[in-house]
């Protein structure tokens, strides 16, 4: 009896806890605010400016130490506006390394084209935390509230190279469109709410039955103009056409960071909704398996005949949406931590890849057309063997890490009984061979022709190229402890 | 010290890094220092082990490091891990320690060659995957070395790749093995699957209670595990690449395809007793085929003309001993012969090098002749390997090779016919050895003036490893001398730990001791001596005294001359009944089926999803409001799903 009593008690602690006003758990958020601030107050100061990345860095770091003191820790605060766990906190992880990374890969180049300005960091830093606000909390406002802040930094930077008017295309185009989705996204949300009287992923969880037999339709049509809004941000077809444009106008380490931030930021929330809040609702398996389908074919297809590096990357972008979102229509833990692994893999090979492609870029003149890399094997053995493993990785060859990611998705559809749906993951794999095998040929057999300055050195891009290589290769050697790390990423139920 | 079990193969793969990595960058001194450094220091670590093994109790003899964790897919899982008993010790010392010495005598032998680096880089590799191999803790672990003393093996035949015959010869040597490799897969996938595990000792634990002794499952396991084992060491019917695997640098052919890596087979098969001794038939089909091969190589090497090429089907012919002596299940003899097999046969090789490297590259023994007085150190050493080999008493290959006779005569697997064979094949050897160093170093001098000018005795470099390797052929027997003379076999008892077969062996020498067959042992080894000496002296009397009873002899009987000359035709043979019906069917199947069917195919598919792949471009306006009318259209079809479907 007595313990029943005290087992009692503690679920209320519990609850007054997830009352209070916790900042322990936003530490980490509050570090980058902090770092984005300092940058912005010494904007103005020249020789100050200049230490705006190492700032920035600093604040990176500081809040990975605080995103890393949560490993394995589970609260709830701000009245349950913030929530905690391992599913949350690797996402925190996974955000903190790819700013830390896109930082080093952007240093050099906007250096070399003229937009150096520390504002740039301060704005990474702050779509960073938006995306983190987002991973760590189960209220469907807040996750709108981190969507925005980590969208609105992104439009400005999408245009940050203010004399390009490629540029500035792609911020206005990127501005319209995510603002376009967002209205949906937020009539979503206005749906669920006036179904279930509440935005907490958790409420509606426990009440599910309940309001399903009363509010059936408006639920049902708030998650799909939710799954609408979020299928905006990790580009699912038929909410992909903004991408190509943006991802090849915008200043290419900006590409790099559209390509695996907010993409990951945006599974984080879907993850989250749709396999825990959602997770009792029909059809969206059908949905799933629908956009899953589409979304690989689509972008696969459509890399087939581009001519713009960066273009063909933007459309292989959409299909790695497409194969992690088989991980969606499968459910289950097994597809929850192949999903996070196939994040965090990506992130990897696809920085990588964008930084032999910026490094490139920082030569005058260059487009990053196909055309550029031919004889790149000769004047830059190191830089292209690099660049070609990240394209065996992009293609899903073992032994490196882009082997598992796909291995880890397919293995846990077919456990689930996917085999359709796996069999036209692994077609439209194939598929994607072919053109990423064109940057090798490219690279390896073509001649050289006309004349570009020899690839210039920069170390912090020579780090971010060391840490991806260990990562493709190392991952795909000894996946062992990250599987374990993406294993025990999975949503606590507070 | 156990800890630095690891160090063994790493360092060898820091010297590959290093070297490898910094290619042409550094100079040769740097080069020649660090490939050798690394390997030495392997060598001491070695070393250190085996006194620190040695200290520890018999049944605490097992060091197992793991390392990680590397594959864990469904119930298979593999680690990187390592395992030290007294089987791998053994292995681990003679590898680095004749590979040490071959490295050192590296730097003479290829010090004009232009591609010094690239040398030892692979040299460096090939000692890491040997290493791997015989330390490993599993099966496939096991594998990832074999494959890759393969790799390098194909690498260093071919090291003089502008050379047509040398990269042939890579490629047969790659290929050859690819049809070993697939056996000892298949084999392993029988072990997998009904043992659950390839790691060795759950395998060599639960063998037993999972096979059923002598069934068909075990004995196919075995047999296509003999398969690899053919493959890699060279047995009938695969021996064919070995000889060609002459192109080669003289170094590599001493390390590779004569101290080490062919011995793989023997390695694997002596670490696989447990599952062997349970699979009698198997073990009938090992020794059958080591007796066969044995003596076919030694009659094969009878006429050979060409130096290296009679030490490569002496290597053959050796091997099939080790085989012999596994097949009748003394798996330690085979293991002491493999270990003294690779003190003369490396030496062989290496003196063999310094004579072509005195003769400015010539192998051809029949221009050759009186170098004595020109390599006076290459001469002795050389002539301490041949006797050696020979099997002259007090010498180390005699106490191996008569183990092995003694075994193949008096074990339950054996059987007279097998001691026949492999009396028959220790009197060829010492003919055709004695032939050898009479063709070589005596008689007339048979090399042209300019050659003749240029005779000169090997570097230091090249003759201290040399040296060392004759000192240990001789000393090398003295740890495993037979029973019957009332010592102890020091090499039978460290190894007793790791074979199975150990305790039958000890009830055979307890009644050995008693009296028993020690009349019968001690006349079958006077014989085998007899045997030895008057094969030398008909060396001496065909070679060395009446030059034209040789050639007499061979005009009498040319056609079995010829055939020994072009090596029974195997290749021929070979060429005809393989390699020609697939060359044939192999161009059949790529002018019709696959350009015509495949590439039509793929090339229609290509072109179709090209064209789709332009059509959806065109839909990609660049226009905002394209794009939402694209957005809303979707978001139309999935509020209808979602409301209706």
């Amino acid at each position: 009896m007595g313990d029943e009593v005290v087992a009692l008690e503690y679920e209320k602690m519990i609850d007054f806890t997830s009352a209070s006003i916790n900042f322990e758990l936003i530490y980490s958020e509050i570090s980058l605010l902090v770092a984005a601030f300092l940058i912005l107050l010494t904007a103005f100061q020249r020789h100050l400016a200049r230490l705006a990345p190492l700032v920035a860095l600093v604040g990176i770091a500081v809040s990975f130490y605080f995103a890393l003191q949560q490993w394995g820790n589970q609260m709830s605060g701000f009245f349950g506006m913030i929530t905690c766990d391992d599913f949350g906190t690797a996402f925190k992880l996974l955000f903190l390394v790819v700013a830390a990374l896109t930082l080093l890969i952007a240093h050099r180049f906007l250096i070399v084209k003229r937009i150096g300005s520390p504002e740039f960091y301060a704005l990474l830093l702050v779509s960073t935390m938006g995306m983190m606000v987002m991973a760590n909390t189960t209220d469907l406002l807040v996750m709108f509230l981190g969507l925005e802040i980590m969208s609105v930094p992104l439009y400005v930077m999408a245009g940050y190279a203010r004399r390009s008017l490629a540029s500035n295309e792609a911020g206005i185009k990127y501005f319209i469109m995510g603002a376009f989705a967002s209205a949906f996204l937020l009539l979503g949300i206005a749906f669920v709410f006036g179904a279930s009287g509440t935005t907490d992923l958790r409420q509606i969880v426990a009440d599910y039955s309940f309001i399903v037999s009363n509010f059936q339709n408006y639920l049902y049509a708030g998650a799909a103009l939710i799954l609408i809004g979020f299928g905006f941000k990790i580009a699912a077809v038929p909410f992909h056409a903004w991408v190509p444009d943006v991802y090849q106008g915008a200043p290419t380490p900006v590409t790099a960071f559209f390509s695996v931030g907010p993409k990951a930021a945006g599974f984080a929330v879907m993850l989250r909704v749709f396999l825990f809040g959602f997770e009792q609702m029909g059809m969206l398996t059908e949905l799933f398996w629908v956009l899953a389908v589409l979304t690989m074919t689509v972008g696969n297809v459509l890399a087939l005949r581009q001519d713009n590096v960066k273009r063909m990357l933007a459309y292989s972008s959409i299909a790695h949406a497409g194969y992690i979102l088989v991980a969606l229509c499968v459910g289950g833990n097994d597809a929850i931590s192949a999903a996070v692994f196939y994040l965090l893999a990506y992130a990897m090979f696809n920085l990588g890849a964008f930084a032999v492609i910026v490094l490139l870029e920082t030569r005058s003149g260059c487009k990053s057309d196909f055309s550029e890399l031919s004889g790149l094997s000769s004047s830059a053995p190191y830089l292209s063997a690099v660049l070609a493993l990240f394209m065996f990785a992009l293609a899903g060859f073992p032994p490196t890490v882009g082997f598992l990611g796909k291995f880890y998705i397919f293995s846990a559809a077919i456990k689930s009984g996917y085999i359709l749906l796996t069999v036209i993951g692994v077609m439209n794999s194939f598929l994607s061979v072919y053109y990423y095998l064109r940057i090798v040929k490219t690279s390896y057999f073509e001649k050289f022709e006309g004349t570009f300055a020899p690839a210039p050195y920069s170390p912090a891009i020579m780090v971010v190229l060391f840490i991806t290589v260990i990562g493709t290769l190392g991952l795909g050697f000894f996946p062992d402890r990250v599987l374990e790390f993406s294993q025990s990423a999975l949503f606590a139920f507070l | 010290m156990f800890e630095y079990l690891y160090l063994v193969p790493i360092l060898p793969l820091a010297g590959f890094l290093i070297n490898g990595l910094l290619l042409g960058r550094l100079p040769r001194p740097v080069v020649s220092f660090v490939a050798c450094t690394t390997v030495g220091l392997s060598f001491i670590v070695s070393l250190l082990l085996f006194f620190e093994l040695k200290e520890l109790p018999v049944e605490a003899r097992v060091i197992e490091q793991v390392l990680f964790p590397w594959i864990s897919a469904g119930s298979l899982h593999a680690n990187i891990g390592f395992l030290l008993d007294p089987l791998s010790a053994v292995m681990i010392l003679v590898v680095t320690g004749v590979g040490f010495l071959i490295h050192i005598y590296s730097i003479g032998y290829m010090h004009h060659d232009p591609c010094f680096g690239r040398y030892f880089t692979y040299m460096n590799l090939f000692m890491f995957s040997m290493l791997v191999l015989v330390l490993a803790d599993n099966y496939l672990f096991m594998f990832v070395g074999w494959e890759g003393v393969g790799l390098c093996s194909y690498l260093l035949i071919g090291f003089w790749y502008e050379k047509q015959s040398a990269s042939d010869a890579g490629k047969k040597a790659f290929i050859v093995n690819r049809i070993g490799d697939f056996g000892f897969l298949i084999g392993m996938f029988i072990i997998f699957w009904q043992v659950g595990s390839l790691d060795f000792r759950t395998v060599m634990q639960t063998a037993p209670e999972v096979f059923v002794a002598g069934g068909a499952l075990i004995t196919a396991a075995c047999l296509l595990m003999f398969v690899g084992a053919i493959g890699k060491s060279a047995q009938i019917p695969l021996f064919v690449w070995l000889p060609d695997a002459m192109e080669g640098p003289t170094p590599v052919s001493a390390l590779i395809h004569a101290a080490t890596m062919v011995t793989a087979g023997v390695y694997m098969i002596a670490r696989s007793n447990v599952l062997y001794l349970m699979a009698p038939d198997a073990l009938m089909v090992v020794a059958i085929i080591g007796g066969a091969t044995a003596l076919f190589a030694a009659t094969i090497g009878l006429a050979q003309n060409d130096i290296k090429r009679v030490l490569a089907y002496s290597t053959v012919s050796q091997l099939g001993y080790m085989f012999l002596a596994c097949g009748v299940a003394s798996f330690t003899a085979g293991i002491f012969h493999l270990m003294t097999h690779a003190f003369f046969k490396a030496l062989l090789f290496l003196a063999a090098g310094s004579v072509i490297h005195a003769m400015s590259n010539e192998q051809d023994m029949r221009k050759m002749g009186g170098l004595k007085k020109y390599v006076p150190i290459t001469y002795a050493t050389m002539l301490i390997a041949t006797l050696t080999i020979s099997g002259i008493p007090g010498f180390s290959g005699f106490f191996s090779k008569d183990e092995i006779l003694w075994k193949a005569f008096s074990s339950p697997y054996g059987h007279p016919i097998l001691w026949v064979i492999g009396f028959v094949t220790a009197g060829l050897t010492a003919f055709y050895m004695f032939r050898l160093i009479y063709l070589t170093f005596h008689g007339r001098e048979r090399m042209d003036d300019h050659t003749r000018k240029h005779l000169h005795e090997s570097p230091k470099s090249m003759t201290v490893p040399l040296m060392a390797l004759a000192a240990l052929s001789v000393v090398g027997g003295f740890v495993g001398m037979p029973h019957l003379f009332g010592v102890t076999n020091y090499f039978e008892h460290w190894l007793e730990p790791v074979m199975a077969g150990a305790s039958q062996d000890a009830a055979s020498h307890a009644l050995a001791a008693g009296g028993g067959d020690t009349g019968l042992e001690l006349g079958l080894m006077f014989a085998s001596v007899l045997l030895v000496l008057v094969a030398i002296f008909m060396a001496r009397k065909f070679y060395h005294q009446k030059p034209e009873l040789a050639t007499q002899m061979c005009e009498r009987l040319s056609g079995v001359h010829r055939i020994l000359l072009n090596k029974y035709y195997v290749d021929e043979i070979y060429g005809a009944v393989v390699v020609r019906p697939l060359v044939n069917g192999s161009k059949f199947l790529w002018r019709i089926v696959d350009v015509l069917f495949i590439d039509g195919f793929l090339n229609g598919l290509a072109t179709v999803y090209s064209d789709i792949s332009q059509l959806l471009r065109t839909g990609q306006t660049g226009r905002v409001r394209t794009y939402a009318t694209v957005f809303v259209t979707g978001v139309a079809v999935i509020l209808a799903l979602m409301l209706f479907g």
